[in-house]
């Protein structure tokens, strides 16, 4: 049987630098800090009704990473009927740190990688409270 | 309404979970930000999805080019199935066909070789985009 695993899902918005910020924070996460507990699955897909995709998010936990609080991450697991358990919002990490202003798309400034990594701490906690909870 | 405005939608994936996805991402942003920067608009693929009418309606109205990072080619088909038929599909692996010795792998932060690539594929939207606009391409 597959491993369960906590899957990332960024909105990866395009308009600003909050959805790279939040696309960042995953790739941290599934990529450096957790990679046997956490992947993350393509957005499109997965709410195009790809069937590996739907088949992933309905299996294990999924946590939404919106830039804004239009949510669309969230949105978009709950109309697939994946299994969100935990939504989070690149603007309410900003709140708590005003200090930091993320600038750019294609790459983020010095500000906007810290508070990337701001997140993905937060996230990866996160995932080991879900992982802990599912044993 | 009339086309007047001269401004084209460019739509993309941004898969996560290729490098693909971040190559169609990177190239949209060039375009929008470095090479057309007056004649084109990125629609939020996420937002569009989330049933975004702003986005929507600017895919019906407007031409846009769908920019996809592979051949499931996501945004082309949910322009089609929420919008209409885009006016062009520029799929980034078919890209990277033309150029084998650029290779991708980094989904986060792209090597230099990665943003030559994104660098090829958003000449290839540019020039859609003239064609489009039915204008002379840009030196």
């Amino acid at each position: 049987m597959e491993k369960l695993r906590v899957i990332v899902v960024p909105c990866s918005g395009i308009g600003k630098s909050l959805g790279t910020v939040g696309r960042a924070a995953t790739y941290k996460v599934i990529e450096q800090v957790k990679p046997e507990e956490t992947r993350t699955v393509c957005l499109a897909l997965l709410t195009m009704g790809d069937s590996d995709a739907l088949k992933l998010v309905r299996k294990n936990p999924c946590i939404a990473l919106d830039g804004c609080p239009a949510q669309c991450s969230k949105k978009n697991i709950e109309a697939s009927k994946g299994r969100l358990v935990h939504s989070m919002i690149v603007t309410d990490f900003l709140r708590k740190n005003r200090n930091l202003k993320p600038e750019g798309v294609i790459e983020l400034n010095e500000q906007g990688d810290k508070l990337a990594e701001i997140i993905a701490e937060d996230l990866s906690k996160k995932a080991d409270e879900i992982l802990q909870k599912e044993k | 309404m009339t086309l007047a405005t001269g401004k084209v939608g460019i739509i993309c994936c941004s898969g996560e979970d290729l490098p693909e996805g971040t190559i169609s991402r990177v190239a949209t942003r060039l375009v929008l930000e470095k090479l057309r920067p007056d004649q084109t608009v990125t629609l939020c693929l996420p937002l569009f999805l989330a049933g975004g009418e702003d986005e929507r309606s600017f895919a019906r109205v407007f031409p846009t080019i769908a920019v996809d990072g592979c051949s499931k080619k996501c945004a082309e088909a949910a322009t089609r199935k929420f919008s209409g038929k885009p006016v062009a599909t520029i799929q980034v692996s078919q890209v990277m066909k033309k150029y084998p010795h650029l290779k991708t792998k980094s989904r986060e932060k792209l090597t230099p070789q990665e943003m030559k690539l994104a660098r090829k594929v958003a000449e290839e939207i540019a020039k859609k985009v003239d064609e489009i606009l039915c204008k002379t391409p840009r030196k």
